[in-house]
């Protein structure tokens, strides 16, 4: 199965290096080329360098014949156009966006995209936690 | 009619300039960057907002539900221009979306997602520049406004009189110098001894007006 990230930052490189580990043939995507190094120096999946708007480096690749292909750049906007296009350019079924604004990744989600949203989720986790603390809030104050 | 302008650079607010001028409509610009922000503010009062156009929230406030008549995504990011568009026609139904577009090879994507009309200064010089090219002997490549010059490339032919010369030997304007000389394929720097072939492509850096001086020495006889 092949899997195309797009960014590889903090999440794109260790999304890729997990999905490398559980057998799937990775191609990551970065317009950095210090991108690289975050996927160590036993790398053995591929690597374009390039921006993810630029069709012609999607297609250098392989998005035309990826099983699933994760957007995760450090911009939303950018994360929702090369999700779309991955989706209804080249009609690829699995296609994950990694979008930070609530409100963006909920419009987007409501018209189809897969999107990931790392804010609701913290806020969600940390809530959970403070809720688990099993402390009672303190009554309001009299006054 | 009511017009919201998203992104307040030299598109942006030039236009919202021209609507106001015109004092037939409604206009609210909205500017991400709050240095350029404070600097329209005082030109545009209440007429301009500080955020950025892609977040629901900074739409909602410069009243993107009423909705406007007309949304001009103007900012300097394609991907910008294509949420903005989006947000604004499928979201809130805005009846006329006009989206710019800063790189031409983004084009498709705008196409692919519906979004038209689309406007891109980029593809229009291009479109003048090719089209000035093949009656055109000298191009104006780059204007460096601040220091008063330009960088023109000229194309020398086999009856140019400079065909045959050596750079020391042109009688150039003065304010006119030769930068370098492409053939071949290969790029070297202009230097005195340097000679002039037919098919030489010179890159020449000038006072703006001296184009015609330049041409003579260069070009006709």
């Amino acid at each position: 199965m092949k899997a195309l990230v797009i960014g590889c930052g903090r999440v794109g490189s260790n999304l890729a290096l997990q999905l490398d580990r559980e057998g799937w043939d990775v191609t990551a995507v970065d317009e950095k080329e210090e991108a690289l190094g975050r996927l160590g120096d036993h790398w053995a999946g591929g690597f374009v360098l390039g921006h993810g708007m630029d069709t012609d480096v999607l297609r250098e690749a392989g998005i035309e014949d990826a099983d699933a292909v994760v957007v995760a750049t450090d911009g939303d906007n950018t994360n929702i156009v090369i999700g779309q296009v991955a989706q209804q350019r080249f009609d690829n079924q699995c296609v994950v966006v990694r979008v930070l604004d609530p409100a963006r990744a909920e419009f987007y989600r409501g018209r189809g995209l897969r999107t990931i949203c790392p804010t609701s989720v913290a806020i969600d986790v940390l809530l959970d936690s403070v809720r688990a603390c099993e402390v009672r809030p303190a009554e309001p104050a009299k006054t | 009619m009511y017009i919201l302008v998203a992104g307040g650079g030299k598109v942006g607010a030039n236009f919202a300039r021209t609507l106001l001028k015109d004092g037939k409509h409604e206009v609210t610009l909205i500017e991400q960057r709050r240095d350029r922000f404070i600097r329209l503010e005082r030109e545009f009062e209440h007429q301009i907002q500080l955020g950025d156009a892609t977040e629901i929230y900074v739409l909602e406030r410069a009243g993107i539900a009423r909705p406007p008549d007309v949304v001009a995504a103007l900012t300097g990011d394609d991907e910008d221009n294509l949420i903005i568009s989006q947000m604004s026609k499928e979201k809130y139904g805005v009846p006329k979306v006009i989206a710019r577009v800063n790189d031409p090879r983004n084009q498709a994507h705008f196409d692919l997602l519906g979004i038209s009309p689309t406007v891109s200064a980029t593809r229009g010089l291009m479109a003048l520049i090719e089209h000035e090219v093949p009656e055109h002997d000298l191009v104006h490549l780059l204007e460096l406004r601040k220091e008063n010059l330009e960088i023109v490339e000229v194309q020398i032919d086999e009856r140019a009189p400079a065909a045959g010369k050596r750079v020391e030997d042109l009688a150039l304007p003065e304010g006119s110098r030769l930068i370098s000389i492409m053939r071949n394929g290969h790029a070297e720097i202009a230097v005195g001894s340097t000679e002039l072939e037919a098919g030489d492509q010179v890159l020449a850096i000038l006072q703006p007006g001296k184009e015609d001086e330049l041409r003579k020495v260069l070009l006709k006889s």
